[in-house]
């Protein structure tokens, strides 16, 4: 079986199937046992500066071809989540901690204070005030966080994106301009569902973020578009399911995945990916590295 | 999915803040299942069934509150039933449970009893004020009754009430109540923890599985979808009666 291990953004990774941000991710456990499941890496739920409850419910909304939610941020602060970190290290992959704040000293703080194989920086959560995309849309601000998580912290620094923008690759050179290490794209497209019975928003936020095969192929546009121009790897998430979706994404230009919405199904889908993967390439006789960005190079 | 629409078409008090809400349709349950409840511009809370069209709620919180203030005629959404229920075995069963959480297992006891099972009960109230569904647990068989405060029944803790039983005379033994009163019979009847079936409570936000505000230490186990029933050899060990994880994702105290 030809070798899935590879060199991303700064960690070495066994595979490049990554559990999502805000996915099983609130406990060490869980993110132990998707690393168990065979995730090359996993990514905690955002971390802020203070504790958050969260958005009323609902929290989720099953649509046609993926899933909205609203969570809403909810976590017990960067101060009370050093030990679910510990325990998801037990798991044996890069445990890459997801932060977010409303400005770029909070970012630094929380960056300087917690110890994670890697940040990864949530500029892009499409639901909750003064967060995520709120900040994320500015190329300017995009920059500013970078570089002051980069300034704050010695390990890795990714940057996840919003595809609620006109131009997402603005905010990919902002970040590279910052010292991101990788980016991530994308995060959830901002979208609502109304109950047609009475007329209320369904989710308790309204608004949320659409996840799941609907926007896989927003996420793949987004992830070739960036990797054409960056000169830093682009981990590729949104609503990749399979192998098959997996290899798209990675001709598309990303370096590694993340799966996020497909766990619905369960934790076997990381054995799924990386197993089928594994025979793509051995029957194509590729690597993973001749993989990545191959629709780049089709150009005629 | 998206919420189902349903109405509530009989309003029961059961004690001074318990009420069943009888739904207009049958969503099939399992005993121990449980359903998201919508109750519009305020929250979405899990509720489990107290027979395949009720659901027994006790005001604690807004939401709660909220669902509990709802007269015949209010419509809810439902997204469910959702998790995994008891599962019936065996000839004879033993029920023990606390205030609300009895409300599953009256449900279990008649679907039981009309497959020909042989059903006793243990049942734990705070006062003989809070008592609810007895009549439902007569009619499946022996009842016993504890109260903390003494005045009806066996005085103390559901647990007073394990001296009457022989644990060996049932084949499988369902619990549900409190957490801290399902970890006292838990704790001390760990020679049947294998046959102990124990549906239990965690914070639910997604009730799909993903988003991990329900799991339990140190297995990561999704209460929501590989629950909320579970047995109780995977509890001993666990968080359960120890902690418990907030909205916020920190660790608490356990209540009850």
């Amino acid at each position: 079986m030809p070798s899935l291990s590879i060199h991303a953004g700064g960690l070495q990774l066994n595979n490049p199937v990554l559990l999502a941000a805000g996915i099983l991710g609130t406990t060490g456990a869980s993110l132990c046992r998707a690393a168990r499941a065979g995730a090359g890496g996993v990514v905690t739920k955002s971390v802020g500066s203070v504790p958050r409850e969260g958005h009323p419910g609902p929290t989720i909304v099953h649509v046609d071809g993926g899933l909205l939610n609203a969570m809403g941020l909810p976590n017990p602060s960067y101060k009370d989540f050093q030990d679910e970190i510990d325990t998801a290290r037990v798991g044996g992959v890069p445990v890459i901690a997801s932060i977010f704040g409303s400005f770029a000293a909070e970012f630094a703080q929380i960056a300087r204070s917690l110890k994670a194989d890697a940040f990864e920086l949530n500029l892009s959560c499409p639901h909750a005030e003064k967060y995520g995309s709120e900040l994320g849309r500015y190329p300017d601000l995009v920059e500013s966080v970078t570089g002051a998580v980069k300034a704050a912290s010695s390990v890795p620094v990714w940057v996840k994106l919003t595809p609620n923008t006109a131009d997402i690759l603005e905010l990919g050179l902002a970040a590279q301009r910052g010292g991101a290490d990788a980016i991530v794209a994308i995060n959830t497209l901002k979208a609502m569902a109304i109950d047609i019975e009475t007329g209320y928003p369904i989710l308790g936020n309204r608004f949320g973020g659409l996840s799941g095969p609907a926007i896989k192929p927003v996420a793949v546009r987004c992830v070739y578009e960036l990797a054409g121009r960056l000169e830093i790897p682009v981990i590729g998430v949104g609503g990749i399911s399979s192998w098959e979706d997996a290899v798209e994404m990675i001709m598309a230009g990303a370096s590694a995945v993340q799966v996020g919405t497909a766990l619905l199904r369960g934790y076997g889908v990381f054995e799924e990916i990386t197993t089928g993967l594994s025979r793509y390439l051995e029957r194509k006789s590729l690597t993973l590295e001749e993989l990545c960005g191959l629709a780049g190079r089709r150009r005629s | 999915m998206r919420p189902i629409n349903c109405i509530i078409e009989e309003v029961r008090s059961e004690a001074p803040l318990i009420r069943t809400l009888r739904l207009d349709r049958n969503l099939d349950p399992a005993p121990g299942q449980y359903v998201m409840v919508w109750i519009r511009g305020v929250d979405e809370i899990p509720m489990s069934f107290s027979g395949p069209d009720t659901i027994t709620v006790q005001s604690v919180g807004v939401a709660s509150a909220a669902l509990f203030s709802l007269g015949r005629g209010s419509s809810i959404g439902l997204r469910g039933p959702l998790g995994n229920g008891f599962v019936l075995r065996g000839k004879r069963i033993l029920l023990m449970g606390g205030g609300v959480g009895t409300a599953p297992l009256a449900f279990l006891g008649e679907q039981a009893k009309s497959a020909g099972m042989k059903v006793a009960s243990l049942l734990g109230f705070r006062s003989k004020e809070d008592l609810i569904f007895l009549d439902r647990f007569e009619a499946l068989g022996d009842t016993i009754i504890t109260t903390d405060d003494g005045s009806l029944g066996i005085p103390g803790r559901a647990s007073a009430g394990l001296k009457e039983l022989d644990l060996f005379d049932y084949d499988q033994i369902y619990l549900c109540g409190p957490e801290m009163m399902m970890w006292d019979i838990i704790s001390r009847t760990r020679e049947h923890a294998k046959k102990t079936q124990a549906c239990i409570n965690r914070y639910f936000k997604c009730a799909a599985g993903i988003c991990g505000s329900c799991c339990l230490d140190p297995e990561g186990v999704r209460v929501c979808v590989e629950g909320p029933v579970i047995t109780a050899d995977r509890l001993a060990e666990s968080e359960f009666g120890r902690y418990r994880r907030g909205p916020t994702g920190g660790k608490g105290p356990c209540r009850g």
